[in-house]
């Protein structure tokens, strides 16, 4: 239901627009709980950094926040909504990177990446100028499992660019990056931030990000 | 972005794929050629014998064939993080399954169909068993790819998900069994067997209507 305020009220808060937002999450995993109560709020242009020990629960958080899993109480919403209720519509506005880097590596990066943009839509740049992004540019007609780790990595963030994702879930992305790299990847993430995107990371590594919003969660707490 | 194309590329990405590792491709030609081949030896040359066990024959190694190569449809796509993106895409899962299914019948099920007549002949069936046997082929190895879909769905997260796909998926193939082998048997003896060739249309029909949808909802559990 669209109305004059609804319309208006964007409108004016467009520059910190409230995208993602978990409510009350709790996860038991393994008669475990790992968090319960858990709320926050991603607005457009903010980073959040997941923080805690090893098995406190930020990979399971990060895989309710993307809807690979159901928290076993409250709910993640999109754009007000139920991510449940507009799963379809959430993935198009959403991209994952997990612990696997999502590419297969007998295909080129080329070809994953279009294969990618058929199932979750095209977004702003070309699939050449996502690879000419992660400098992966010269090696688009390489199969993948003749690249480097770090190589590999860069073609699995490359999938962030192709598509019109507003909000970027990542699980440790800097994992076998070089220092370049690492750098690379948050000079992007600052470029997606100022775009008006938003992303939610875990890292073990400092995060040094220009966006003046980043909220870091703490779940050993 | 359609739904359709979603589904033409992820066939085409899978045939490539196939078409790149070979070797996993040749596998359940390999064994459904090498038990039928080694059945003659097996029993001695008596071919009265062979071609009245051939129905039973070439559809057993069929289908062992068939659950040999079926935890291969997500194996590597669970491994490389590729399923995660399937089921993270903003298509709709049940097609994207079938899609893959499709591409995993077209590289596994139809070589068999390819080489059937060929081992018919070996196993001295004759022309019209020959016959029912590539249309009973090609009506239930589909259903055994599709019903072993849901079952590869369910254990593809499993360490050790090989015995348990076994045990959750041979009950289901007993029937296309029972009717694949029968219809070739009524074909070898004359008969009529089209009421055979109906009913594992009806197998093909249900399988291709729940099968996705039902691997969908197990591998959303699997993953999860």
């Amino acid at each position: 239901m669209i109305t004059l305020d609804s319309i208006l009220e964007t409108e004016t808060t467009s520059s910190s627009k409230l995208l993602l937002e978990a409510d009350s999450l709790a996860c038991i995993r393994d008669d475990r709980l790992l968090f319960e109560n858990l709320s926050f709020g991603i607005h457009s242009g903010e980073a959040v950094v997941l923080e805690g020990r090893n098995g406190t629960g930020k990979t399971t958080l990060l895989r309710i926040l993307c809807g690979l899993r159901r928290p076993d109480e409250g709910e993640v919403r999109w754009n007000g909504e139920s991510i449940e209720r507009c799963t379809t519509e959430y993935h198009r506005y959403m991209a994952f990177v997990g612990h696997t880097d999502g590419v297969k590596r007998e295909l080129t990066p080329l070809e994953n990446l279009r294969v990618l943009q058929t199932l979750c839509g095209k977004g702003n740049l070309s699939i050449e100028q996502a690879l000419e992004a992660v400098r992966l540019y010269g090696f688009e007609d390489v199969p993948v499992h003749y690249l480097s780790a770090g190589q590999k990595r860069r073609a699995g963030l490359a999938r962030l660019l192709v598509t019109d994702a507003r909000i970027w879930v990542l699980d440790e992305p800097f994992t076998s990056l070089d220092r370049e790299g690492i750098k690379l990847t948050e000079s992007l993430m600052d470029l997606h931030l100022s775009n008006g995107g938003a992303l939610v990371m875990t890292s073990h590594h400092e995060v040094n990000l220009l966006a003046p919003n980043t909220q870091v969660i703490n779940l050993s707490a | 972005m359609s739904v359709w194309s979603a589904f033409i590329q992820l066939i085409r990405r899978d045939l490539v794929l196939a078409l790149r590792r070979r070797s996993e491709l040749a596998n359940p030609i390999l064994f459904f050629v090498m038990v039928i081949v080694l059945f003659p030896l097996g029993i001695g040359a008596e071919p009265n014998l062979l071609a009245r066990m051939a129905p039973g024959i070439v559809w057993v190694s069929a289908l062992l064939a068939a659950l040999l190569s079926m935890d291969a449809i997500f194996r590597s796509d669970f491994e490389d993080g590729t399923l995660e993106q399937l089921l993270l895409s903003a298509q709709p899962l049940p097609v994207l399954i079938l899609a893959k299914v499709s591409a995993h019948w077209l590289v596994t099920g139809l070589p068999l169909l390819i080489v059937a007549p060929l081992l018919a002949v070996f196993l001295g069936m004759s022309e019209t068993a020959l016959g029912a046997l590539l249309i009973s082929l090609a009506l239930g190895t589909p259903v055994l790819s599709l019903i072993g879909t849901i079952g590869v769905a369910l254990t593809v997260g499993l360490r050790r998900g090989g015995v348990i796909l076994s045990l959750l998926v041979l009950p289901l193939y007993v029937p296309v069994l029972i009717f694949g082998a029968s219809m070739v048997d009524s074909a070898a003896t004359g008969l009529s067997f089209s009421g055979q060739i109906y009913i594992l249309a009806a197998f093909l029909a249900l399988a291709l209507s729940l099968a996705p949808v039902a691997a969908a909802s197990a591998l959303r559990i699997s993953l999860s």
